[in-house]
């Protein structure tokens, strides 16, 4: 026990401020976001993320946003198990056709009003995967989308970015 | 002499004749009638060789019908045996009685091929969903991959236990965390586990087939994105075999860079692993302190390689990245304070009691089990099988790098777990045994074009485990067809094992420790 609370004293906070290449604009944007998520969504924003098709790549950098150092608790932002205590649905593509029908079920699950945001270039246009017999490419083709994300993968600042811009809009 | 070689070379006697067009050929392969190729199955058994991989291909282009290979593999040797079926009698007999992994294999030729194989237990379609129209066979070359399919009614019939007190868990395939899709069925009674019956294809996305589309070059791109956590291994897999089939070598220093790359894709998904392991444990401690130790590799990789996961860095005849001195300083410097922190981390993991009570002794895949399934990579090593292609077939650098390979025999969670702590420790030793080694000269060279109908194959030692590509060019030296193996394909039947008896509680511990890839399995 004692080498844990050692351990938790010594790494100290290593969160950080949003990381310099959006910087201004995020700092800009995280403040706006707060209020936003503060007014709009009683403090906290509930996401459930959908992986309709991706290579995992995407889910790794989402992965990433929930580290300490990203921390996105801090602005309000909360992954959910379960599409029905979600606000925003956070899709990766393609979508392919053997997930068609549960990307769709999982929206409709999603009560309204709700936010729908296309991560990574796959999910935005279909990527290097396109359409085909297996996969329909990109989200929009399956279900309305507010927000895109491109990235191959959206690095997390990209992702964070992104939800803020989604929240914002509405 | 060759094992393996031996123990065909008496049932097939005269009848042994080699298949020219495989590269390199330093790995044996040859054809065989349809009669004797489960035969050959039967003689691989007794001298105990592993079954890698088996797949068809539709050679109609070159004026035959379908080729089906089978893939063995012993210590260091692999054998690849290969029939042919034609086209208005599509079947070969099947291998599952001999090697349980053609289940699977077999299941997903007999969907996507439409090669049917004779004698195997259960034919339902695997990858292929049920509201597939019975006729799309998306890897034949008569099938039009570009029109959307219809779908048509269908029904998937899981393996039902009745009795009393038997209910059944459906799992997926929209799970509860930030993961991949696939569907579980637990059979269960109170909370053991009667049977668990894994659905996948959930993110079948038609890859082998978009291979079929592309150029040689365009290729590795694809193959980085077979399965997103693996993209170092999987570029590098295509790579290989593409470059044995046009007979390129790649300049020395690219090749010492593609090890850096894999073992840092090692090291960063091993820490992920181990903090998720722990945190499905409700030891949340540990997957923010392994997490801020990713974090910290990813950021180096963008910095020096100009991506996260290093992806589309590993090209078609070297490596689109290179290191400077600086740069070497500071992945030194890095995985001196990584490797600090590791060990304590380390240490907690290893003291704590309530943990250990958790991941000791779950989800025991028996090392008879894993030999029976043919597991590959972590899975492997936790039970006891030593494997691994860095050590067995060494491609370079690593025929010049000695290896400790740890091997566990415990098969439980902790056993897959402390694999990938020993591997992060010998990783880190590598790398920088690596940079020390490090050649001077050019990254890239011309990679070229394969001729036709040849076919290359290479197996590369991923963090999963073991990574089989296969290539073969067509009439005018377009890509016929590209398979891939990854390792999820063959340790997904290894959950399915290791879970029985325990409860449905640690499923998700099992589950994590395993850590296989849904996307790498549905292609």
């Amino acid at each position: 026990m004692i080498r844990i609370l050692k351990q938790i004293f010594r790494t100290g906070i290593v969160t950080e401020p949003l990381p310099t290449e959006i910087d201004s604009e995020i700092t800009e944007v995280g403040t706006k976001l707060e209020d936003a998520i503060r007014k709009r969504f009683r403090r906290s924003l509930t996401i459930r993320q959908v992986d309709s098709g991706s290579c995992n790549g995407c889910e790794l950098e989402i992965h990433a946003i929930n580290n300490p150092i990203y921390n996105c608790e801090r602005f309000g932002i909360h992954f959910t198990a379960s599409p029905r205590f979600a606000d925003m649905l956070l899709v990766t593509g393609p979508v392919t056709r053997n997930m068609e029908i549960a990307l769709r079920r999982t929206y409709n699950s999603t009560p309204s009003p709700k936010l729908v945001v296309a991560v990574g270039d796959c999910g935005c246009s279909g990527g290097i995967f396109g359409e085909s017999y297996a996969s329909l490419g990109s989200i929009d083709k399956v279900i309305p989308v507010d927000v895109f994300i491109a990235g191959c993968p959206p690095t997390p600042a990209a992702l964070l970015h992104g939800i803020l811009r989604a929240v914002g809009n509405k | 002499m060759s094992v393996l070689i031996d123990a065909i070379t008496p049932v097939l006697g005269a009848e042994f004749r080699r298949d020219e067009g495989l590269h390199p050929s330093s790995i044996p392969s040859c054809i065989v009638s349809r009669e004797k190729f489960a035969e050959t199955a039967k003689a691989m058994k007794s001298v105990h060789a592993l079954l890698a991989a088996e797949w068809a291909s539709d050679e109609t282009l070159f004026g035959r019908g379908f080729g089906i290979y089978a893939c063995y593999r012993w210590g260091a040797e692999y054998l690849i045996i290969k029939t042919e079926a034609p086209f208005d009698d599509p079947t070969f007999p099947s291998l599952t009685k001999r090697f349980l992994p053609a289940y699977r294999f077999e299941r997903q030729i007999h969907s996507l091929m439409g090669v049917t194989p004779a004698g195997h237990p259960d034919l339902r379609p695997w990858i292929k969903f049920e509201d597939w129209p019975e006729d799309a066979w998306p890897l034949r070359k008569s099938f039009d991959a570009s029109k959307p399919m219809p779908r048509v009614f269908g029904e998937y019939k899981f393996v039902r236990a009745e009795g009393e007190g038997v209910y059944e868990i459906p799992v997926g395939p929209v799970h509860a965390g930030i993961i991949e899709p696939g569907h579980f069925r637990f059979q269960a009674v109170g909370e053991d586990i009667l049977n668990l019956e894994e659905r996948l294809g959930y993110v079948h996305k038609g890859i082998e087939k978009k291979f079929e589309l592309l150029s040689w070059q365009e290729g590795s791109r694809l193959a980085g994105r077979v399965s997103g956590d693996t993209t170092v291994a999987h570029s590098l897999g295509y790579c290989m075999a593409l470059e044995t089939m046009t007979g390129c070598s790649v300049p020395e220093r690219a090749q010492w860079l593609r090890a850096l790359f894999l073992e840092r894709e090692r090291i960063a998904n091993h820490l992920g692993d181990l903090g998720a392991i722990c945190n499905d444990a409700a030891f949340a401690f540990m997957l923010y302190q392994m997490s801020r130790l990713r974090e910290i590799m990813l950021r180096t990789n963008h910095k020096l390689f100009g991506h996260r996961f290093i992806m589309d860095r590993i090209i078609p005849g070297g490596v689109a990245a290179d290191i400077d001195a600086d740069g070497k300083e500071l992945i030194l410097k890095e995985l001196k304070k990584l490797l600090k922190e590791f060990n304590k981390l380390v240490t907690i993991y290893d003291e704590n009691s309530s943990l250990e009570d958790r991941v000791r002794d779950t989800g025991i895949l028996i090392p008879d089990k894993a030999r029976e399934i043919c597991a590959v990579g972590i899975v492997a090593r936790a039970s006891g099988l030593n494997l691994d292609c860095r050590m067995q077939n060494p491609f370079p650098p690593y025929d010049r790098i000695e290896l400790n390979v740890p091997v566990l025999i415990s098969g439980d969670v902790h056993a897959r777990a402390w694999v990938r702590v020993e591997e992060v420790r010998e990783s880190i030793r590598i790398i920088r045994r690596i940079l020390e080694t490090l050649p001077s000269g050019e990254i890239l060279t011309e990679a070229g074009i394969p001729a036709p109908d040849t076919s290359g194959f290479s197996a590369v030692e991923g963090w999963r485990g073991e990574i089989v590509y296969w290539l073969q060019a067509g009439p005018n030296s377009e890509i016929n067809r590209c398979m891939v193996r990854d390792p999820s394909s063959v340790n997904w039947l290894g959950l399915e094992q290791a879970v029985l008896g325990n409860i449905v509680p640690d499923f998700p511990l099992c589950n994590k420790s395993f850590n296989q890839s849904y996307s790498g399995h549905d292609l």
